[in-house]
């Protein structure tokens, strides 16, 4: 058995530590894991992508079509533009963030409404909360990536908060560990 | 001990255990962090050189000179090696040497797709291919053993997916290699003609000899399979989506020299099953080579020719089941990458694009400057062919485009292959005029130091070149440093230099707003009640600025408050957020 999970959102918005945070959650828990991520130029401002997948035997590092089991999304655009990689009834994850993407800034575009609806429509079962607030709320507007992490791990069973806490307190600074932990808990309770 | 890591980690972790000891690299995605990894490990010196080639006859002299060494590229870097890669493999080295480069299939960050696997047939070099974090690091410290027992550099092709995906490595211990005597030795390192016929036939015995290993070596391994109506060749990242699909129902050849390619092992691998198939991206390689051998074989035919590789592609083209998913939601804005809020290239591509400059682009993060809305830059090809193409767009028109053309070019870029262009200008004579945009760092490929920052790759201070001497002392009397974010000033340098009779440099200088040490401003606010929604501040594309409820709204969050925005109102609707309106 393998879970693959897409964490995905703007360039910028830290994608890369929440990966990590659940890929070295998941080794720690013996699995076999991979990560892909992508560096350069579609992080500047760009549309990431990562994928993290785990389980007893890991071969390919990303994750196709059909193929994962959760969306984690920093920004609800990107949650719908990845909806057709979730397995039908594949769990979302997301923040109700908007960022306007550049052809809406342009005005060649407008930001789309019912974007919820839409992705339960595509078959998708969504966990929409607002993880700014909560990061504000927890100290710095940042740490949103780690606000959704803690509402994540409560649909990953087997890792406990223990795990998880021991995992955030060997990735991000010590100076800032406090406040981590804080959006971490204000996600699992949101 | 178990780690989680990055392909390029585990590539600095192999140099480490393999007792490497200089390192001299250019940046470029996929490949920078295999040199800035390494780093990290006091026992390799690490460098940043001006350009690939640099970095390549640096590594070749470290090695000649008895040390193991090391330099690393992304694909389009090995085109600018290539001159001393096609020698170096007939001179072979004295210490272990590898040459990393990095493909990037799907191009995620490059301006083309070519397969780097030529070179190594091209110029009779092995290649090893991993396919893992794991891999890389064992295969790292096998090709320095291959590279002194061959007496030849050894390069190393990542592709983007094993370079930048994680996965489980196991740690070892360093070995010193004791240093290796420099002897003179004219015949092996002089290649005049003389000299170089001599060593070619020894450059083509050795690949005899280097074929015999990969009949051997399990380096090149067979994975059985139940069903032998199908065999798969394969190798690198598409060996994972093989498994990933198949399992252990095929057996595979699982190719980890990918040059020189075995006979034997692959035509006894094709005698055990019934069908052929290769799988591997970009060019058909391995899939020549077994037609070269008069082998039946399926590959290019159901598989492209361009992009990256999947499981699901890869199933499909072999006549899998494809999976079920959730439905796709059509109609969505796309989300193209954009220059960040506050980047200092902003203000001077919008004044070149408001005055309808021809803008011959370069490589870096601001080839940006060609996306929507600002569509400043008309061309871009390679590192240092906007300066070297506008002394060619000018000769062949004279004042007329002397007069309305421009190249842009980083600092880095300048220094990797820029000054060249340059020195062609102020010695064959256009009046061009070439804007150097220096954000005071590497940009695109995470910040990496270069000649002209002062400090070296472990952030110590280092040689500085000065920019402005430079330009100078190769004969260019028109050299002016300007703000980007002062709109007017750059507009005005931009103005005057193009119609000036000679050829001229303008220095655009602001530090990248996303380096540790540039401290952000305030954000600053639209008030509503002055916004006459014009929209001229959209015009600048800044990803801080909206247009909502009919009026100009900056994001806060993402505001740098660099204020170039409010250059742009003649309202005066920006303010500071204790509601001070700005002044220009």
């Amino acid at each position: 058995m393998v879970t693959s999970v897409m964490i995905v959102g703007v360039g910028g918005q830290g994608s890369l530590l929440a990966s990590k945070i659940l890929g070295k959650a998941a080794m720690d828990k013996g699995y076999d894991v991979k990560v892909s991520e992508v560096h350069g130029m579609s992080q500047r401002g760009g549309s990431v992508v990562t994928y993290v997948r785990f389980g007893d035997k890991v071969n390919s590092p990303i994750i196709d079509k059909g193929g994962a089991d959760y969306i984690i999304s920093f920004e609800l655009l990107e949650a719908a533009r990845y909806v057709e990689f979730l397995k039908p009834g594949g769990q979302i994850v997301t923040s109700s963030q908007q960022i306007d993407p550049m052809p809406v800034i342009a005005g060649t575009a407008e930001y789309p409404t019912g974007l919820i609806e839409k992705m339960e429509e595509a078959g998708a079962k969504v966990d929409a909360i607002d993880a700014l607030s909560l990061a504000e709320q927890a100290g710095s507007s940042k740490a949103s990536n780690i606000v959704l992490m803690g509402r994540f791990s409560k649909y990953i069973t087997d890792i406990s908060r223990e795990e998880w806490d021991k995992v955030i307190e060997t990735t991000v600074p010590p100076k800032f560990l406090e406040m981590n932990k804080k959006a971490f808990e204000l996600g699992v309770n949101a | 001990m178990k780690e989680l890591m990055l392909g390029n980690k585990a590539v600095a972790r192999g140099l480490y255990e393999a007792g490497v000891c200089v390192a001299s690299s250019y940046p470029g995605t996929p490949s920078t962090e295999t040199t800035e990894e390494a780093a990290k490990f006091e026992e390799i010196y690490c460098e940043w050189a001006p350009n690939e080639k640099v970095a390549m006859e640096t590594a070749y002299g470290a090695s000649r000179a008895g040390k193991r060494s090391y330099c690393a590229m992304k694909h389009v870097g090995l085109n600018v090696a290539a001159d001393p890669l096609f020698t170096i493999s007939y001179t072979g080295v004295n210490a272990g040497m590898v040459i990393l480069v990095a493909d990037d299939p799907g191009m995620h960050s490059s301006q083309n797709e070519q397969d780097s696997r030529h070179y190594a047939i091209a110029a009779k070099m092995p290649m090893l291919e991993p396919s893992d974090s794991q891999e890389a690091k064992d295969f790292i410290k096998l090709a320095y053993d291959m590279s002194e027992q061959f007496d030849v550099p050894v390069l190393f092709k990542m592709c983007t997916r094993v370079a930048h995906s994680q996965s489980v490595v196991e740690l070892g211990e360093r070995t010193e290699v004791p240093v290796k005597e420099y002897v003179k030795d004219a015949g092996k390192y002089v290649m005049v003609p003389a000299n170089a016929k001599k060593r070619h036939p020894i450059v083509e015995e050795r690949t005899l000899k280097l074929i015999e290993f990969a009949e051997t070596s399990p380096i090149n391994r067979i994975e059985d399979g139940s069903d032998k109506s199908m065999g798969i060749i394969t190798s690198s990242t598409s060996y994972q989506y093989v498994k990933e699909v198949f399992g252990d129902k095929y057996p595979v050849l699982k190719i980890g020299l990918i040059n020189p390619l075995p006979v034997k092992k692959i035509k006894d691998f094709a005698a055990s099953v019934d069908k052929l198939a290769v799988v591997e991206e970009l060019d058909p390689i391995i899939e020549n080579h077994c037609k070269a051998l008069g082998l039946e074989v399926t590959g290019k035919d159901i598989l492209p020719l361009i992009d990256e590789f999947s499981q699901g592609l890869i199933a499909k083209a072999l006549g899998e089941p494809e999976a079920p998913s959730c439905k796709g939601i059509a109609g969505l804005p796309g989300r193209p990458p954009a220059m960040c809020a506050g980047c200092p290239h902003r203000g001077m591509f919008y004044v070149l694009s408001k005055n309808k400059i021809t803008v011959l682009g370069d490589i870096g993060c601001y080839t940006l400057g060609a996306t929507p809305p600002l569509c400043a830059i008309d061309t871009t090809e390679c590192m240092g062919a906007s300066i070297s193409s506008l002394h060619g767009f000018n000769k062949a028109l004279g004042a007329s485009s002397e007069k309305n053309t421009v190249a842009v070019i980083g600092d880095s870029t300048f220094m990797h292959s820029g000054m060249t262009g340059l020195a062609n200008i102020a010695y064959n004579q256009t009046n061009s005029t070439v804007i150097i945009l220096d954000n005071s760092i590497t940009g695109m490929t995470g910040h990496q130091q270069n000649p002209t920052t002062g400090f070296n790759l472990r952030g110590d201070p280092a040689g500085k070149i000065d920019l402005e001497a430079l330009v100078r002392s190769m004969g260019i009397n028109r050299v002016r440093v300007v703000d980007p974010y002062n709109l007017a000033e750059a507009e005005q340098a931009v103005k005057e230099e193009l119609q000036a009779e000679e050829p001229s440099v303008i220095i655009s200088r602001r530090p990248c707003a996303l380096l540790k040490n540039v401290k952000r401003q305030p954000a600053i606010k639209v008030n509503p009640d002055r916004c006459k929604s014009c929209k001229a501040c959209m015009k600048l594309g800044c990803p801080a600025i909206s247009f909502k409820d009919g009026h100009a709204k900056v994001d806060a969050t993402q505001c740098f408050g660099c204020k170039v925005c409010s250059e742009l109102c003649k309202f005066g609707a920006f303010e500071t957020m204790e509601g001070e309106t700005i002044k220009w």
